[in-house]
């Protein structure tokens, strides 16, 4: 089984597109959707919910009012600034618990905290892994995690060949948490300062947890001096272009319609995908795309 | 004495007297907008009068903006940075970028770098000497960053928070702190504007300690602009705090529309005002745009698709640096934005 997370650094370069592109193309395998802050996959795959769970997930401290002698120690102690007032502002709780260790009248507990759900979905390409994070909540990397491990577990009791993910933008916590263990990355960039700005950010994050990376173009001819660049940074840094996709409106037109674009369309930006399956998943290419 | 020109904003004023009235003082939290005054302070509850003069005390609440989207590029960065470039001739503009896991604002401003402070988080070194294996800082540590095998203490200062825990708890002071290197802070001037931004260090999860530093360099009398990262989690949260308002940079396509319904929901939990930046209009469909008006969230600016603007972004170039004439629909958005947080103020002091 192999683990594909499709990354970009910079948001907004093509991901969701891309991974429902795959979805209809890649033949065995169980989707994963990893941005679990700002999830889309399911607005192109429209999945129907098989299994949620809960997500408990991280501490926040509670000061119990009637035994609080209000000495003060919890709120010096707090590098967070979470304590104000003998009140903890549970925005700012990071749930580490030192109040609770020191506190002298044993006044403040560590709650539980609910931070979200994750779900096991079925989908026209198959089975779905997806999670939403609750507004304003930590640990999305911890979620992440979650949701990899069932996707992962999925494809072992299906025996499927692939886990493909879809990846959150950045290059912190929940990109780590995607990235780490995976057997390739696809990067998903797109000819803008910005966007080769961010592209070789990503690629060193690559590099430091050691998986290998391949990146593709989106958008290639808005500005084919930057692809030119983009190239040329790739090839220093040993890294495949695996593909070039050019802007076509039809790819906005799909999303809108809630299908990947190589059900929607057969032009250009169909084909190119096509081919850079063929390539990824190592088929040989030859025969005319689908 | 200052003349305050018509469709000027000269921000969120603390103290300083109003003349043209007489010598009126200015309570607490008065702003002045598009020549008038609003005295909503606990002096003068909720009057407006017209003034020709106002003597300045610039201090205490200026305004902070926050620029966010839920989606990734949407457009925050070109909101940001064109807003910050309009409103630097008249006004003194701070720019913060907060984006420190891909921070761009810097690509299209290249501002002068002048200084720059590393940001650590404080992570556990143990004395080998002094510790008995006691196991009690692995027992308190929520974050499993530090793990007592044996005779072997090992500490993970990725997984570290800096809480401190660990080092106040140990029963034989074995535990000290040293900073361990998470990011940068750097800061400069482009023009009228003045630069910050932060950077995550390449393999560091955390970015909230770094946005931190990156908002203690707000100085609180001038006009800030925070660029967000995008998402609802933790970043999000720590970069958008304290803001007297957040504009939310969006598409007109369903992921857009998705993304900026948990972006409201984020807003509104830590109560700071919005209102939508349109951008890429005409590609899509409408619903954005309905949803806004269904749930009377002020849409304050649309950008069409438009190739030019396309262009000029992937070259780096800030959109009202490279199409000029659009400097006056962002000073537009900003008084907008003054009239919500005035209006806000207003009803909040009733």
């Amino acid at each position: 089984m192999k683990e594909i997370v499709v990354l970009s650094g910079k948001g907004g370069t093509g991901k969701t597109s891309i991974v429902g592109a795959l979805a209809a193309l890649a033949q065995s395998k169980v989707l994963a959707d990893c941005d679990v802050d700002a999830a889309d996959l399911h607005l192109l795959l429209r999945p129907s919910e098989k299994m949620r769970t809960e997500f408990w997930s991280g501490k926040v401290a509670r000061i119990d009012q009637d035994r609080c002698d209000e000495c003060g120690l919890c709120q010096e102690l707090c590098r967070f600034h979470a304590i104000r007032d003998f009140q903890v502002e549970e925005a700012s709780c990071e749930g580490c618990g030192l109040c609770h260790h020191v506190c002298p009248t044993e006044a403040i507990t560590m709650r539980e905290n609910m931070a979200g759900h994750w779900f096991i979905s079925g989908t026209r390409y198959g089975p779905l892994v997806h999670a939403r994070l609750g507004i304003a909540q930590e640990n999305s990397g911890k979620l992440v995690a979650v949701v990899r491990q069932q996707a992962r577990k999925v494809a072992e009791e299906q025996a499927l060949d692939y886990v493909i993910s879809d990846g959150p933008p950045g290059i912190g916590c929940p990109v780590i948490s995607s990235l780490s263990g995976a057997s390739l990355a696809l990067l998903v960039t797109e000819p803008t300062l910005s966007g080769m700005h961010d592209l070789d950010r990503v690629l060193g994050v690559c590099r430091h947890f050691g998986v290998p990376a391949t990146v593709c173009i989106n958008k290639y001819d808005i500005n084919e001096e930057n692809t030119r660049q983009t190239e040329e940074q790739c090839s220093r840094q040993a890294v495949d272009v695996v593909a070039r996709i050019p802007f076509d409106n039809a790819v906005t037109e799909s999303i809108v319609r809630g299908v990947p674009i190589v059900e929607y369309s057969d032009g250009r930006v169909t084909r190119e995908i096509v081919t850079m399956w063929r390539r990824i998943s190592g088929a040989s290419e030859g025969s005319s795309p689908a | 004495m200052e003349r305050v020109a018509n469709h000027d904003v000269a921000g969120i004023w603390k103290g300083g007297w109003v003349t043209g009235l007489g010598q009126v003082p200015v309570a607490d939290a008065s702003v002045l907008v598009a020549g008038q005054v609003y005295l909503t302070g606990e002096l003068l509850p909720a009057m407006i009068c017209p003034v020709r003069n106002v003597v300045p005390e610039w201090s205490g609440n200026s305004m902070r903006i926050s620029i966010a989207s839920g989606k990734g590029g949407t457009g925050k960065t070109l909101v940001a940075t064109s807003l910050a470039l309009a409103l630097s001739d008249r006004h003194h503009v701070q720019l913060l970028d907060c984006d420190v896991e891909e921070p761009n604002d810097h690509v299209f401003l290249r501002p002068e770098i002048t200084g720059r402070e590393t940001v650590t988080i404080p992570v556990p070194k143990v004395n080998e000497e002094k510790c008995t294996h006691c196991r009690k800082c692995a027992e308190v540590c929520a974050y499993n960053a530090i793990a007592v095998l044996g005779n072997r203490v090992l500490t993970f200062p990725q997984l570290c928070h800096g809480c401190g825990a660990c080092s106040y708890l140990c029963p034989e002071k074995a535990i000290t702190e040293v900073g361990h290197e998470i990011g940068t802070v750097e800061w400069g001037r482009f023009g009228g504007v003045a630069f910050v931004h932060g950077r995550l260090t390449v393999g560091e999860a955390m970015a909230p300690p770094v946005i931190r530093k990156v908002k203690e360099r707000v100085n609180n009398y001038d006009i800030a602009i925070v660029d967000v990262p995008p998402g609802t989690s933790c970043p999000v949260v720590e970069a958008i705090k304290g803001s007297d308002f957040c504009i939310l940079v969006t598409e007109p396509t369903p992921f857009g529309l998705n993304d900026l319904a948990l972006a409201v929901e984020t807003v509104q939990e830590l109560a700071v005002p919005c209102g939508v930046v349109l951008n890429r209009a005409g590609i899509g469909d409408s619903r954005v745009v309905d949803y806004c008006s269904e749930n009377s969230i002020p849409v304050l600016l649309t950008i069409p698709l438009d190739l030019e603007i396309a262009r000029l972004y992937s070259r780096g170039i800030a959109l009202v640096a490279g199409m000029p004439q659009w400097k006056s629909s962002f000073l537009e958005l900003f008084d907008m934005v003054t009239e919500l947080v005035v209006e806000r103020n207003r009803s909040a002091k009733r």
